[in-house]
């Protein structure tokens, strides 16, 4: 059922802050091509798992192999990050904002920058500065940002965070599109009706463990 | 190693109680200061101490940024501390010592300045360690310790230059010294130097043991699988 | 991929874009960097010759204050955003994200010296009785060994309480023998009396050294938990 090599893989990831210990153990594997939608309460571990991924976060203990390779770094022109904070300049407009952040990535066509920001129903024109945005099309911005470089996994930490209705939908339509183009997409979030219907799996956390993971909106 | 540590807190009480008798009764009184030259077998030594334990503290810190090796970290901390009483030491006796023979309570000798900008850099370490948070102390630390080390020299050469061009009255005297008075000054060292080990022991023992409870209890929380009691 | 000193030059200018577009940092250091020469002149009013003494002391430090105010905005934008993420997981390294914003925070306190300099030449009728060229070396190194401290430290700070006082707490002892230098490498050239040269060397020598060690540095400090 699971591919051959998978994707993402983590061993017995423990992570403590202190005395506090908010990841406990993470063993999982995830596919390509997948939509996972991972839920729990707050304090569960889902951001410090995502940030984990990320390479934003060095584990405590255990080991996470991504693309096959152990340190983030080696492949991180391949990852796209997103966060609940925009992650982007306010006094800049989308526009600048990305052409910055793609310079980051050593993408210097404008035209990619124009594109993303149309796919995320967006105009590449809009002068105004990201700061004076809404949420929801700063989120959309960000999310653009995390696809400059075309990335084969998208790691986000809560998209749709205070995002009006119709973005988010938007979005989520967005994502599985990038799931159908063999993209692998990690969403964290509190809103999992949103993706009933878009995920391919659900995995539950709680108190630092994964302790299920399901095909549907079920426990 | 348990019965070491009381073994040598016996050994360094008669090295200090003797070290004690030799400065104050011992030692031959100097010429032209009297006895209160004789807090130079404080000052000296406790200048010679803090300079080991900073360098202890920047081998410590290279180490752990190489190796995140815990230990490493707690070796740096406790250097550094430790580090900083003994060159408050030199601080305080530095004008105790200065008033009655110059009158003055500061020269702006080299020595003495040094010593001080050595004091304000590690003070500042030791600010750091506790503002930061807890995860990200040990690697922030070290790396102002490489800092702060190298600076040292930069310390030393420029306040050198500084005097020659400025001359002030220098404590602590050049020119030889009486071999009686080398023969305390090293006693005293010695002496200094086991107490010194005794009190970093004594600390790293404790900061040890605060890691290995916080360690207790997230590990507790790992096994807990209720989880909820925090 | 974008070269790193690609990357470094782009991030300085968008810096620059920013900074000339808010004005808000500009006008108001412009105009403490004002402040500071005034209340200095109100502190110290010395004679022409005693000026010359003490003058390269008193500009200093005023400089110093300035640096520090500017040196705190150093990340300011980056941390409103939690930009520093985008950047840390993106390939791009994290040394030309350092050198920009040392090149930035350059920039902008060489800015300040400028503008306060010929209202301190003004307030204390100062005149270079030696070689008055040196004076810019000595401002070049000077403003370099404190800005590229300042903007290391000033990353160190983000990660604690008290962020603006840990900046200067941690700065100014490791700067002393900078500002040593800084302070008698202008004190002889304003009065013609020595020669300023080993200050220079040791200001250089200074310079080398912490630039390439915060450049060994940063990357660790930048991904400090």
């Amino acid at each position: 059922m699971t591919d051959p090599a998978p994707l993402i893989a983590v061993t017995n990831l423990i992570k403590q802050f202190g005395r506090f210990a908010a990841l406990r153990g993470v063993s999982a594997e995830f596919s390509a091509g997948k939509l996972y939608a991972i839920l729990g309460d707050n304090g569960a571990g889902k951001t410090t798992l995502l940030r984990t991924l990320a390479g934003l976060t060095r584990p405590t203990s255990g080991q996470v192999s991504i693309l096959g390779a152990g340190k983030f770094h080696d492949i991180c022109h391949q990852v796209g990050y997103m966060a609940h904070p925009s992650l982007l300049y306010d006094e800049m407009s989308g526009m600048e904002n990305l052409e910055y952040f793609a310079r980051l990535y050593g993408v210097t066509d404008q035209a990619r920058c124009a594109f993303v920001i149309r796919a995320v129903g967006l105009d590449p024109d809009l002068a105004r500065p990201v700061g004076q945005y809404s949420q929801g099309m700063r989120q959309r911005m960000s999310l653009a940002r995390a696809l400059l470089n075309d990335p084969k996994i998208l790691l986000l930490d809560e998209p749709f965070s205070n995002v009006d209705l119709h973005s988010a939908a938007e979005m989520v339509q967005l994502l599985a599109r990038a799931r159908d183009q063999d993209k692998t997409v990690f969403i964290v979030t509190h809103q999992a009706s949103l993706l009933e219907g878009a995920a391919d799996e659900f995995v539950w956390m709680e108190f630092g463990r994964i302790v299920a993971r399901t095909r549907e909106l079920k426990r | 190693m348990k019965k070491a540590f009381p073994i040598l807190g016996i050994v360094t009480a008669l090295l200090l109680s003797y070290a004690l008798y030799l400065a104050l009764v011992w030692a031959p009184t100097e010429k032209t200061m009297g006895d209160v030259q004789r807090i130079f077998y404080y000052h000296v030594p406790s200048a010679w101490t803090a300079f080991i334990l900073f360098f202890v503290n920047f081998g410590a810190s290279v180490y752990y940024l190489i190796k995140r090796c815990q230990t490493a970290d707690i070796v740096a901390l406790v250097a550094a501390e430790v580090g900083v009483v003994f060159c408050t030491v030199v601080l305080v006796t530095g004008p105790i010592w200065a008033r009655p023979v110059w009158g003055i309570w500061w020269t702006w000798d080299m020595r003495l300045t040094s010593t001080l900008v050595l004091w304000l850099i590690y003070v500042s370490y030791l600010f750091l360690r506790r503002f930061s948070s807890s995860g990200e102390t040990p690697v922030l630390a070290a790396a102002l310790a490489v800092l702060g080390a190298l600076c040292v020299p930069f310390v030393y050469f420029s306040i050198w230059f500084f005097r020659t061009q400025h001359p002030q009255p220098v404590m602590g005297g050049g020119g030889s010294i009486d071999p009686r008075m080398l023969h305390v000054l090293l006693i005293n060292w010695l002496a200094f130097s086991c107490f010194a080990f005794l009190v970093c022991w004594s600390r790293f023992r404790l900061e040890k043991l605060q890691r290995d409870v916080d360690e207790a209890h997230a590990m507790e929380s790992l096994r807990d699988t209720q989880g909820s009691r925090k | 991929m974008t070269a790193p000193t690609g990357i470094t030059r782009f991030t300085l200018l968008k810096d620059l874009r920013l900074e000339w577009r808010s004005k808000d940092a500009i006008n108001s250091m412009l105009f403490f960097s004002l402040l500071v020469v005034v209340v200095f002149s109100f502190s110290f009013d010395p004679t022409a010759e005693e000026s010359r003494q003490i003058a390269g002391g008193l500009v200093w430090v005023a400089f110093l204050f300035a640096a520090v105010v500017a040196l705190n905005q150093t990340w300011a934008r980056e941390l409103r955003n939690q930009v520093l993420d985008a950047y840390r997981v993106s390939p791009a390294p994290a040394n030309s994200l350092f050198v920009a914003k040392v090149l930035g925070n350059f920039i902008f306190v060489s800015v300040l010296e400028a503008l306060m300099t010929p209202l301190f030449i003004a307030f204390y009728r100062l005149r270079a009785l030696g070689p008055a060229w040196q004076l810019l070396l000595v401002a070049a190194l000077g403003t370099w060994a404190l800005v590229v401290n300042g903007t290391f430290f000033a990353a160190m700070s983000l990660r604690t309480r008290s962020r603006e006082i840990m900046l200067p707490l941690l700065l100014f002892p490791i700067a002393i023998p900078a500002l040593l230098a800084m302070v008698q490498a202008t004190a002889s050239i304003l009065t013609g009396e020595t020669s300023a040269r080993f200050w220079l060397v040791l200001l250089a020598t200074y310079d080398l050294v912490f630039t390439t060690v915060c450049l060994l540095l940063f990357e660790t400090v930048l991904n400090a938990e």
